[in-house]
């Protein structure tokens, strides 16, 4: 049950936050938010279980209720955690407080509504990771956008009607074709599963039990659902050419939402890609795998070069999430334990890291109040803690040895080099590797004209450090983030437990 | 029968409605110049309450008949069964959600006392069109919701709108009256009798003809209660025009009474088998039906300026989706009863959600901030809790998760397809699509637009409590029927699957 309190502990604090006053909404809903995170880490302490959750593993902390019947099928309130989801919920609740603390600065207006939403949306976060149900799962999945449109629309920058209009509506498609997909699947499963718990379905798939639905072969069915979930997820991750919406979502949201955004949403994307196009579909999966890698590449390069051209330091950021998402892809569609288990904590290592650097841009921001590269030189002059660990941030974007973000390229890299269900794979690979190099290109320009040098920028106030509590989230976001690039197996041996059976293909009961 | 109670108890709900109604009028002779009308609204709340608790337990006591089956009273013309009940809980719940909501928005009407009796007398003949097994007393039951409806519509007397819409709403309504009898006439000269059962096992003979134009004459009279094509076009200006609190009783329980008489008179009366044998298909037409207004209502709602007529629009839809109910059946279909039962559950969730809506409206109107989006814009900044309780009933009314709307809309159209009525469910999905357009607007004006003038909101003046209390109540319910949805959607597929 401790799952459910967690996420009634986000719940119940959204409501209580939403009530409160202004004045003290910001210090409750931090205070709140810690309690997910202290009961996330237990969880992490006594986590044990091992093998993947929808393929026969072994689900820690599960608790199945029935909760209605729909078609014959049943519909439960199924929870639990595996290798794979563990490390997001962990991410989750680790990153929600962070990022209310540093909404202190720049949310001066709806306090109490703008924290409300942030618990609101960390609940139905918790809620995607955990759900095994997939009606279960869709209510969460789609509760998260709700939230996320209203912090956008009230508290993002001036266009941030038509961001979060577009970013409604976007996912909000995506969804529907993913629900079609899916329920397809499930329609062609006819009457060998009993239920929409994704286990059982996964395990009914690979047990060859799809049928013909409406007089189409079950290996249609299987490519149109693929296809259509593929689409419905790329949308969120995004890949190119479906990232149109990102850059608007993530200029226009305030700092905290961006952090959220970037750290956690996109992820649930590729763990829902993970989770049924790659685990539930694996044939199809590798019938597809030269166009999805090559979408992966493009995702890589395009999304780099997009940065490169940018002069606003979030949208630099923005892309380069594009271009971080692309190796996600390439790591999971190549089908080895690395490439999988890598992908999975790329995940992590990047919503850690974009997190940072979104954050530490918000703190600039609040302090010059502009973000565009030409406006501002020799900020490490004024704000140097602030600058340090941006740099540092972006030396983990670039991959430095010892953080986080080398570990999770570097699995890739190794799971894609060797790949046999991808043809061509080491081409792919080097296609890929060279995207760090314009990674590092648009990142070091960036900060070199912008944080170093002579102090220059125009404002009728002095600008000086930060506030303890915009650096402090920063300062523990570095820490993290070195410490999972030191010790990576503290997440790693989980993932690659739960990936391995992925890419064994299913073992019932195993 | 309960434990060997007299069998009239099956009809508790409906007495203690009508009971209710004459209590507010002693209420009124005891005290008639008093110019508070809160005992009027505890008087009929607590009696609308006491009506759903005996709905409920009469429900969950297992049926109301020793065997679980319907009670049947006065020689046939009265059956009480659980679709009855399961309709008169909607009744209850909508009379006492407007009822509170009433307490702040008639608080300087120079005579309230009417308006609770008058609903109170219109929930009463709802529950009793629940219960009807005989045409007889459908018309009259009909005629009983309809004559308090159309003063209840042009009760602002000073207001012209509210006049012009009571007028027009009685024109339209008395000319679907005389339809829906003359259609009975012809159903009784071509099969003898008035008794549901007894008709459908009536010789028709020779009359299939006059049987067939009785059954379109009577489709035209559902249409009109529940506000479809092609007699909904009283629905916009009536619903406009009438206070809030009413067009909320109507939108959300008076179009139910309607879908209870289309659901247990059509099936029981002219069984599927019959209607296809005797070329009455009464479900093609409501297929028509149903696809033209479901679409009818939700594009003129894409395109209106003021929240309340795009409201009104939005129940044509609505309506459109709940004629799924008596549309995508089939002779033996594999899910008729699991289709109308769906049906029936999103009746109950949208009484729920449609009504806190028009509540919301209702609070909007005693505020005085306006009636288009831009009049809203803005709002929730200074009430931001009834405007939460808005977002939810426009995401719930588009169907999107996490709401109740999302569970109501996704099993009626999983039903549909199980009876192989896809090219239905697939237009009501698209419907729904469209649907968040225009729902999403109200979200947007309220909480993302900026208010016109700095001194917009300054109309936001009073904190009406009753209505609050209404509005957030029912927005609780709409929400908490997610979860809750599965005895729901069980007790209304068990309902409507005693019918075939």
């Amino acid at each position: 049950m401790i799952l459910e309190a967690l996420m009634a502990a986000a719940f119940v604090g959204a409501l209580t936050v939403f009530l409160a006053p202004d004045e003290w909404a910001g210090r409750l809903a931090f205070a709140i938010s810690l309690i997910p995170f202290v009961g996330s880490l237990y969880l992490w302490s006594g986590f044990e279980a091992g093998g993947n959750a929808l393929l026969g593993g072994e689900i820690a902390y599960a608790t199945q209720i029935e909760w209605l019947e729909v078609g014959g099928r049943s519909v439960s309130w199924f929870v639990g955690l595996d290798g794979i989801s563990l490390p997001l919920f962990v991410l989750t609740t680790f990153l929600v407080p962070l990022a209310i603390l540093s909404a202190w600065t720049p949310v001066d207006a709806r306090q109490s509504q703008f924290y409300g939403l942030m618990l609101f949306m960390e609940a139905n976060l918790l809620g995607v990771f955990a759900a095994l149900d997939f009606f279960l799962w869709f209510v969460f999945w789609e509760a998260v956008l709700v939230p996320m449109y209203f912090l956008i629309g009230i508290w993002g920058g001036p266009r941030r009607k038509y961001a979060a209009i577009k970013f409604f509506v976007y996912t909000n498609a995506a969804s529907l074709l993913m629900f079609i997909g899916f329920m397809s699947l499930v329609f062609a499963l006819g009457d060998s599963v009993s239920s929409f718990a994704l286990p059982e379905i996964a395990q009914a798939i690979a047990a060859g039990d799809l049928g013909t639905w409406f007089g189409i072969p079950p290996d249609r069915v299987a490519m149109v659902a693929f296809l259509a979930m593929f689409l419905g997820f790329a949308v969120k991750v995004p890949i190119v050419p479906f990232h149109t919406w990102l850059p608007d979502a993530h200029v226009q949201a305030p700092t905290p939402a961006s952090v959220l955004l970037a750290g956690v949403l996109l992820k649930m994307g590729t763990y829902a890609l993970l989770r049924f196009n790659f685990t539930m579909l694996p044939e199809q999966a590798s019938m597809l795998a030269i166009p999805i890698a090559a979408i992966a590449v493009i995702s890589v390069i395009y999304g780099a070069m997009l940065a490169l051209a940018q002069k606003d330091l979030k949208r630099i950021v923005a892309y380069s999430s594009v271009s971080s998402m692309g190796y996600v892809i390439l790591g999971l569609v190549v089908f080895t334990e690395y490439g999988i288990g890598g992908a999975t904590f790329q995940m992590v290592a990047h919503g850690l890291i974009s997190g940072l650097m979104f954050m530490a841009v918000g703190v600039i921001y609040n302090a010059t109040h502009t973000r565009m590269v030409g406006d501002m030189a020799g900020m490490a002059d004024r704000m140097p803690v602030t600058v340090g660990i941006l740099v540092a941030g972006a030396f983990g974007y670039m991959g430095l040895p010892l953080m986080a973000g080398f570990a999770g390229e570097f699995f890739i890299f190794v799971g894609s080099l060797s790949a046999p269900a991808l043809p061509y794979a080491p081409v792919f690979t080097a296609l890929a590797m060279f995207g760090i190099v314009i990674v590092a290109g648009y990142l070091l320009s960036a900060m070199q004209s912008t944080l170093f040098g002579p102090f220059e920028l125009e404002t009728d106030y002095e600008v000086g450090p930060a506030a303890f509590h915009d650096v402090a989230p920063l300062a523990v976001l570095l820490v993290a983030i070195i410490v999972l690039g030191v010790a990576p197996d503290i997440f790693f041996e989980m993932i690659r437990d739960a990936a391995v059976p992925v890419v064994e293909g299913v073992t019932i009961d195993g | 029968m309960v434990n060997g109670l007299p069998a009239v108890t099956a009809l508790l709900p409906a007495l203690i409605l009508a009971f209710t109604g004459l209590a507010l009028l002693l209420v009124d002779t005891v005290r008639p110049d008093a110019r508070s009308n809160t005992s009027m609204a505890v008087v009929g709340a607590f009696g609308s309450l006491a009506a759903l608790a005996a709905t409920v337990w009469l429900t969950a006591s297992g049926g109301v008949s020793p065997d679980g089956g319907a009670v049947l009273l006065f020689a046939d013309a009265i059956k009480v069964d659980t679709l009855a009940l399961f309709f008169t809980a909607i009744f209850a719940s909508v009379t006492a959600l407007v009822l509170v909501a009433a307490h702040d928005y008639f608080h300087d009407h120079a005579n309230p006392a009417a308006f609770y009796s008058l609903v109170t007398f219109a929930a009463t003949g709802m529950a009793l069109l629940a219960v009807a097994n005989s045409l007889a007393v459908v018309f009259v039951a009909l005629e009983m919701v309809s004559l308090p409806s159309y003063v209840l519509v042009a009760y602002l007397k000073q207001d012209r709108g509210s006049v012009e819409a009571g007028m027009k709403y009685f024109l339209v309504g008395a000319l679907s009256s005389a339809i829906f009898l003359f259609g009975i006439s012809l159903v009784y000269a071509a099969t003898g009798s008035l008794i549901l059962a007894d008709i459908a096992s009536a010789s028709i003979e020779g009359l299939a003809g006059v049987l067939g134009v009785g059954v379109v004459m009577m489709i035209g009279g559902v249409a009109f209660k529940t506000a479809s094509v092609p007699f909904h076009f009283w629905a916009p200006e009536a619903y406009e025009g009438a206070p809030a609190p009413v067009s909320a009783f109507l939108s959300s329980a008076s179009k139910a009474a309607g879908f209870v008489v289309a659901f247990r008179v059509f099936t029981e009366a002219f069984p599927l088998e019959m209607a296809v044998s005797a070329n009455v298909d009464w479900m093609l037409a409501f297929a028509i039906l149903a696809a033209v207004t479901m679409t009818l209502g939700n594009f003129a709602a894409a395109v209106q300026e003021e929240v309340k007529r795009m409201l009104a629009y939005s129940s044509i839809g609505h309506a459109g989706y709940a004629l799924i109910g008596v549309a995508a059946l089939t002779v033996d279909g594999p899910a008729n009863g699991t289709v109308m039962g769906a049906a029936m559950a999103h009746l109950l969730v949208y009484g729920f959600m449609n009504t806190g809506a028009f509540l919301f409206v209702a609070m909007a109107e005693r505020w005085g901030v306006g009636r288009t989006f831009e009049d809203y814009a803005g709002l929730a900044r200074r009430a931001p809790v009834a405007s939460t309780a808005m977002a939810v009933f426009m995401f719930s009314l588009a169907g999107l998760p996490p709401f109740a709307g999302f569970f109501s809309k996704y099993f009626l159209f999983q039903a549909a397809i199980d009876n192989g009525f896809l090219w239905l469910a697939g237009l009501g999905a698209i419907n729904s699509v469209v649907s968040l357009y225009y729902y999403s607007r109200v979200v947007k004006a309220l909480w993302l637009d900026d208010p016109e003038s700095s001194s917009a909101l300054d109309a936001i003046d009073v904190r009406p409590t009753a209505l609050y209390a209404a509005v957030i109540f029912a927005a609780v319910a709409t929400v908490l029927l997610l979860p809750g949805f599965g005895p729901v959607i069980e007790t209304a597929e068990a309902a409507a699957s005693a019918l075939f």
